[in-house]
């Protein structure tokens, strides 16, 4: 069997089993939030905790609940960073430096997962399983919780409450995010994957050398760590690593767990807006560029391109002889399109324009399917731009189920949009325009360009993978991806949550001929074209000098 | 003035709370209940598939290693591992990250290239494009079945063996795609070596 | 019942076509350059953030040609200017076709004096509320009012630009009058309703002229829109320097700004407001002023249409559908005397009563009838009829003032009448009885059946209508079953019948509870509440000003049937928007096609791949993009004023035709627009 052929068998499968998912998963998400009955276990957090489940919260409550959470969150895991010394279960880490801690904290907490550290010599196990992989339960519960906040402003009708966020996170994790977790976590263990407390085996190789392996509790992170599309490691080769991703066949498992959530979201939205075409529309959407995505990756990443590519005969540089180059890509293609950000494969060596492919998949703004929670919020904020244009096109102010979209509405999703290109450009722009920023390259010329440009990209759409010749674990890079991470993550919330009450509190406009239908495949085209044009055009020129410059030459 | 301040105490007091249960239940407890599975499921793999030889640890069957001797040359009578950035160092993992275009890179292709044409007794336009470019993960325990082939002659000349014999190996440590058509074929590089020590003697 | 036959609706005047006014004729050219120069003030601009982008862009250009002269820095300074003076001239047309408007109306507001009650005059600019003017026959009515006093033709055609002279009386729906129209006939007395400077002409002048004109909500929103993209683009330029200092090839700044001028949406932003004042315009082309934007959009919005019978639905008059003789009285002989006694009456329902004696009994008409004395319909009698050579007396009228009329002359009127009357009266239809009286006596010869009669074509337009997602209710005074029968016949989607003020009010409100808006046509002051709450309220002009004040919109016309206009105007506005918006944004694509490769292939020469219109120097590829961003401007101010063709249909249909036109054409047009303007200005020594 050709490589080609097994790698469209591969995506067949993926595809096939996304469908087979959408529809259970994305039913069972839309109880899991709309049920009023609550488990006995989350009566006891919510007593711990000391909040009244059955209160529900107006919009700027609810986004002051998921900020506390994440601040106490990032502070707790600087904590743990810097005190891992005199902690148990440190395997003889010593602190981590305060740049670095700060870094790894946000990028935790925003579900970013950018890892300026190596993790196998950096992070003991009790910071990896107290610090790293709680956060990767709470931010990708939080980002759910969000999208459901959202998706209740569009289904609701005259009202100011938006649900209460500990219920919205402590269903996520206890009802989704954990059960998903453990059967995930078994399904690793059995293929290889480590969960092991030892801190690592020596061994004594059959050349008479000595190598030393590192291991931890791998499996049960690996799980959360694709099922919350975080994409955070234990080892710094992420799931490039024979110990987090053994086989090809693991591999697709992880592709498939880090787009479940995200695809079938949509299903979750159409239920609660009581419209599964609706969320039928946005999947489309989502599945389309998707398509797009992985196509192009594959592709260009089949074409060897660039000069050191076509010496070596195929792009295998940066890349397991196991995957193989469609799986690769497909993996490439997914972790960028997720916000997950896990790599088994090595993006900074990718041809030039396979590269401009991943880039250019995060620039989307991590919408399709995007992360966890994230990828839904942010398609919908897409669509009301998408909305408001084609509203005024059938000669009505713009609605989008029900909702109209007037100056607040649209206000906030003018800001939306502007946020993360602020973010990505201005990071990037200080970074290249200072000597500190440019002594983090490791290539020279437009690649180097590159390698600045992907790091705030995925920093400001919290996706967490690099070109990752870029030494990012500097003071600069440190603080300055901290930034772009944080600001990309909670501005955007902010956002939406607004949106979320202002929506909640409108009437419904009743459908009728004159509506423009939102769940038609003549919708999902012009918000694929609205999403493409947008970022399209604001990206067009900084790709044109990174990747475009290196791919065309 | 202090209203919103109290509003938003409350939901940090909340938050501390919530943060404590959660590192808990899903730091402590979660792990160590998988941790307790895996050692009872499947307590090898979970511990790292560690592969010994009369009970002392060679190697992990998943983690590539390298077959040089102390100064770095290849050592002949072993089918070599693919380049690696980390020197197949455990504690770090990862590749080179240059770029399609670097010139370090072109270098390194070139350099290895001939390398391997000479070590091995092929032409240079038989060298494979993973016997020249490092791993993403720097510890990759395959090779392609192409890198294989062109090292069986050597290995068996090395070996003094009939080459059909290390070919008849070759073929045991080869997987095809997982279910036929999932990732790339591969060939395990220790489990090859250990099966040529253990069959043909620890030449 | 009123002592005037009202007269017939005017006719609507040919709707203004696109073509019977130019849009740019020399003479409104010449005041709208005059406009767009004065519009360069920036104080004005920083409204039109767009704009103000782009003259900034011309200050920062115009001082760089300065200091560094070149062909090609003067040459961008220049078109950057024409840029911003082009977006300026599109706004200052869509104002200037007011203006001559506004002349013919300054022009009725000659008048200076005004006449008390107690014959002192006063000059009409010190008239208040309250006070009370007398004007006669020929003189101009100082100001707004109600008439208290007495009947008068007016002469409204300052306004309407209808001739016709129309009754204006006190009490009842028709007192309400305008200042600076002149009264025909007869003597009123009128009570002034408006102050000074705030008369329906005065805010006809500011609205026409555009003066008073705010922002509505949706422009206000698609601003937002705009700016924020204007802010992506400034961010994508900014930091674009940074990254081209790296790559060694550092961009003067005339390139950066001409690179932004070019991204940022110019075209809709420089034609958002001529879009605006033009929609505003085109209702007044059809007679409809409308007193703020925010109510032309809301027509677009109209989910919900309340549509009165008489006079929108049915033809304002009914039409005789059948003559019921009784009392042994023949077919013929009845229709005979129906004809006798309409043969004077020149209202609709008397000239369809000799149409009926001619069509359904074949009675030829009769031209004169020598020596008869016809005596005309009076309020007193509630009859009309004609006396007779022969002694015979017929009159026809409403049942009870006829057949009171047989008992007084001595006649007889059996019970077979009223049976005839009441059925009429329960199939919806107005019973006319027939009498006469003479020699033999007097008796009732027949009922004559009147009848409604549905407009034509106006099931098509409820098709049109629902196809549009509007709902129409019909508004009636008549009972249940009439107004179902009638609703049935006109195909309008529900009945309100029986309705009073309190109905139509609640009637209102449940819809908007829905989330419809809702829009409807009144003119009496019983409709001022239902006008006030709708979201749409057309009032009459021949209605009260109480109806006036509470509508949002006039009907010079007085022609109920325009609400469906109304609804098109409104929509056509917002697609237009809508269309260019798009149309702007699409264009991009073709700008960096041209300019990237200009600035960057020297450096990276892969990069002219990019250059896919092969322009023929990175001068000429910037320039030609934004002259192309310049003109374009100008070739869309037709359309920006005419507006976007608008065919009724579903919202996919036109979305699909607005996409592929303003959409695919928005990316390919620039392509070609580029391409012929760079083989232009290559020609340019300096350039090329």
């Amino acid at each position: 069997m050709s490589a080609t052929t097994a790698g469209w068998l591969q995506f067949a499968l993926l595809v096939v089993a996304l469908v087979a998912v959408y529809r259970p998963l994305g039913d069972w998400m839309a109880r899991v939030f709309t049920s009023p009955a609550h488990w006995r276990a989350e009566r006891l957090v919510y007593r711990a905790v000391g909040v009244d489940a059955d209160a529900e919260q107006r919009w700027p409550v609810y986004l002051r609940s998921v900020l506390a959470l994440s601040a106490v969150g990032v502070l707790l895991l600087y904590g743990l960073q810097r005190l891992q010394s005199l902690l148990p279960l440190d395997n003889g880490m010593a602190a981590v430096e305060p740049g670095s801690a700060w870094n790894t904290a946000v990028s935790f907490v925003t579900n970013t997962n950018w890892q300026g550290y190596v993790g196998e010599s950096t992070m003991g196990n009790l910071v990896q399983m107290a610090g790293l992989a709680v956060q990767n339960f709470l931010s990708a519960a939080v980002g759910i919780a969000v999208a459901i906040a959202l998706v209740r402003g569009f289904a609701r009708v005259g009202t100011d409450r938006l649900g209460n966020a500990w219920v919205d996170v402590t269903r996520a994790v206890v009802r989704l995010l954990l059960p998903l977790a453990v059967v995930t976590t078994v399904v690793f263990v059995l293929a290889g994957i480590v969960q092991t407390l030892k801190a690592g085996t020596d061994v004594s190789t059959l050349a008479g050398g000595s190598q030393y392996l590192p291991t931890g509790p791998v499996a049960s992170q690996e799980a959360i760590k694709e099922i919350g599309t975080n994409g955070g490691g234990f080892y710094n080769a992420n799931s490039a690593h024979p110990f987090e991703d053994p086989s090809a066949w693991i591999s697709l498992l992880q592709v498939f767990l880090m787009l479940m959530i995200p695809f079938s979201l949509p299903r979750t939205f159409g239920r609660m807006v009581g419209n599964t075409k609706q969320g039928l529309a946005i999947v489309g959407v989502m599945a389309s560029l998707y398509a797009i995505g992985v196509g192009l990756l594959t592709l260009f990443q089949a074409r060897a391109g660039g000069a050191a590519t076509a010496l070596a005969g195929a792009a295998t540089e940066g890349q397991e002889v196991r995957f193989g180059g469609p799986l690769s890509a497909l993996f490439g293609a997914s972790t960028t399109l997720t916000s997950t950000g896990s790599v088994n494969s090595l993006h900074d060596s990718y041809t030039p324009l396979g590269g401009a492919v991943t880039l250019f998949n995060m620039m989307l703004g991590e919408v399709a399917p995007g992360g966890v929670g994230s990828g839904l919020y942010g398609m919908l904020m897409l669509a009301v731009i998408a909305v408001f244009v084609a509203g005024l096109m059938v000669g009505r102010t713009p609605e989008y189920l029900g909702k109209k979209l007037g100056r607040r509405e649209m206000t906030l999703a003018s800001l939306y949009i502007l946020t993360t290109p602020a973010i990505v450009l201005v990071g990037t722009a200080v970074a290249i325009g200072t000597s500190a920023g440019r002594a983090g390259m490791l290539n020279d010329g437009p690649h180097g360009l590159s390698e600045v440009l992907y790091a705030f990209t995925s920093a400001g759409n919290n996706n967490g993978s690099a070109f990752a010749g870029l030494s990012a674990n500097t003071d600069f890079y440190n603080i300055a991806l901290g930034l772009a991470m944080a600001f990309g993550r909670f501005l955007p919330i902010v956002l939406v949550l607004a949106l979320a009450g202002r929506l909640a509190q409108q009437g419904r406009t009743p459908v009728t001929a004159g509506t423009f239908p939102t769940h038609r495949p003549l919708f999902a085209g012009l918000l694929t074209a609205v999403v493409l044009v947008v970022v399209g055009l604001t990206y067009f020129p900084v790709l044109a000098l990174g990747p475009f410059a290196e791919g065309l030459s | 003035m202090s209203a919103p301040l109290l509003r938003s105490g409350r939901q940090y007091v909340a938050a501390v709370r919530a943060m404590v249960l959660a590192t808990v239940a899903l730091g402590l407890l979660y792990p160590l209940l998988m941790t307790g599975v895996a050692q009872v499921i499947a307590p090898d793999r979970a511990d790292g598939s560690i592969v010994s030889v009369d009970g002392a640890p060679v190697g992990s069957s998943l983690i590539g290693q390298s077959f040089t001797d102390a100064a770095g040359n290849p050592l002949p009578r072993y089918f070599q591992s693919r380049p690696s950035a980390a020197d197949y160092d455990g504690t770090a993992s990862g590749g080179s990250n240059l770029g399609p275009n670097s010139p370090e890179l072109v270098a390194a292709v070139t350099e290895r290239r001939a390398a391997v044409a000479a070590f091995n007794g092929v032409p240079e336009s038989d060298v494979p494009a993973d016997a020249v470019t490092a791993s993403a993960s720097g510890l990759d325990p395959d090779i392609s079945p192409e890198y294989a082939a062109i090292q069986v002659q050597r290995v068996a000349s090395e070996r003094g063996v009939p080459a059909a014999e290390v070919q008849r190996l070759v073929a045991d440590a080869t997987d095809g795609r997982d279910a036929g058509f999932i990732g790339a074929p591969t060939v395990n590089v220790l489990e090859l070596n250990l099966a040529l020590d253990r069959e043909l003697g620890a030449g | 019942m009123t002592t005037l036959t009202p007269p017939a609706p005017a006719p609507a005047r040919p709707p203004a076509t696109p073509g019977t006014r130019s849009l740019l004729t020399a003479d409104q050219l010449g005041p709208a350059l005059a406009g767009a120069f004065r519009k360069l003030d920036p104080r004005g601009l920083v409204k039109q953030p767009v704009i103000f982008v782009v003259w900034v862009g011309s200050v920062f250009s115009t001082v760089l040609a300065v200091a560094d002269p070149s062909v090609f820095g003067w040459l961008i300074a220049i078109w950057l200017w024409l840029t911003v003076l082009f977006a300026n001239v599109a706004e200052a047309v869509a104002e200037g076709r007011g203006k001559a408007q506004a002349a013919t109306l300054r022009k009725a507001k000659t008048t200076t004096q005004a006449v008390l009650e107690d014959g002192s005059e006063v000059s009409a600019a010190t008239l208040v509320p309250g006070m009370r003017c007398v004007v006669v026959a020929g003189q101009v009515i100082p100001g707004d009012g109600d008439v208290v006093e007495g009947i008068a033709s007016v002469d409204e055609s300052a306004i309407t630009g209808e001739s016709a002279p129309v009754i204006r009386e006190s009490g009842g729906d028709r007192s309400a009058v305008t200042g600076g129209t002149t009264v025909l006939s007869d003597r009123i007395v009128v009570e002034i309703t408006s102050k000074p400077g705030e008369t329906f002409i005065d805010r006809m002048i500011a609205l026409v002229e555009g003066a008073s004109r705010q922002k509505t909500p949706n422009e206000v929103a698609l601003n937002i829109l705009l700016s924020s993209l204007t802010i992506v683009f400034l961010l994508a330029v900014v930091t674009l320097q940074p990254f081209a200092v790296y790559s060694g090839a550092e961009q003067s700044m005339t390139v950066l700004i001409a690179l932004v001028v070019c991204l940022i949406p110019t075209t809709i932003g420089a034609l958002l407001s001529a879009i605006g004042i033009a929609g505003m315009d085109r209702l007044v082309q059809r007679n409809v002023l409308a007193m703020s934007g925010r109510a032309v959009e809301a027509a677009g919005d109209v989910g919900t249409l309340l549509l009165d019978k008489t006079g929108t639905i049915t033809l304002g008059n009914r039409q005789a559908s059948e003559f019921v003789a009784v009392g042994g009285c023949s077919d013929a002989e009845l229709a005979d005397a129906a004809q006798l006694a309409s043969l004077a009456d020149e209202t609709p329902e008397g000239r369809s009563i000799v149409v009926l004696a001619k069509t359904a009994y074949g009675l030829r008409e009769r031209t004169d009838l020598p020596g008869a004395v016809f005596v005309p319909f009076t309020a007193q009698t509630r009859m009309s009829g004609v006396d007779l050579p022969d002694g015979r007396q017929l009159r026809k009228g409403a049942a009870g003032a006829c057949t009171t009329w047989v008992r007084t002359q001595g006649g007889e009127v059996t019970a077979e009448v009223g049976d005839a009357v009441d059925s009429i009266s329960a199939s919806g239809g107005t019973p006319l009885v027939l009498a006469v009286a003479g020699p033999d006596g007097a008796r009732v010869l027949g009922v004559i059946h009147l009848k409604d009669v549905v407009k034509e074509g106006m099931r098509e337009r409820f098709d049109e209508l629902r196809r549009m997602g509007i709902r129409t209710v019909m508004i009636t005074g008549d009972n249940e079953r009439t107004a179902r029968a009638i609703a049935a016949e006109a195909g309008v989607d529900d009945v309100l019948a029986e309705a009073t003020p309190e109905d139509k009010l609640a009637l209102i409100a449940r819809e908007q509870e829905g989330g419809r808006l809702v829009a409807m046509t009144g003119d009496g002051t019983n409709d001022a509440p239902a006008l006030a709450q709708a979201d749409v309220g057309v009032a009459m002009n021949t209605g009260t000003s109480a109806a006036k004040e509470a509508g949002n919109m006039v009907d010079l016309d007085s022609n109920p049937t325009k609400l469906i206009e109304i609804v098109e105007i409104g929509k056509q506005l917002l697609i237009t928007r809508g269309s260019l918006t798009t149309f702007s944004i699409a264009n991009d694509l073709a700008k960096y096609f041209a300019i990237i490769p200009a600035m960057f292939a020297g450096v990276f020469p892969g990069l002219d791949k990019l250059n896919v219109m092969q322009l023929h120097s990175p001068e000429s590829a910037i320039l030609s993009a934004v002259v192309f961003n310049a003109l374009i401007i100008v070739a869309l101010v037709p359309l920006a004023l005419r507006g976007v063709k608008y065919t009724p249909g579903s919202a996919s249909a036109m979305l699909q035709r607005n996409l592929l036109v303003y959409g695919v054409g928005g990316v390919v047009l620039p392509f070609v627009g580029i391409k012929l303007i760079d083989l232009l200005v290559s020609l340019i020594p300096g350039i090329a």
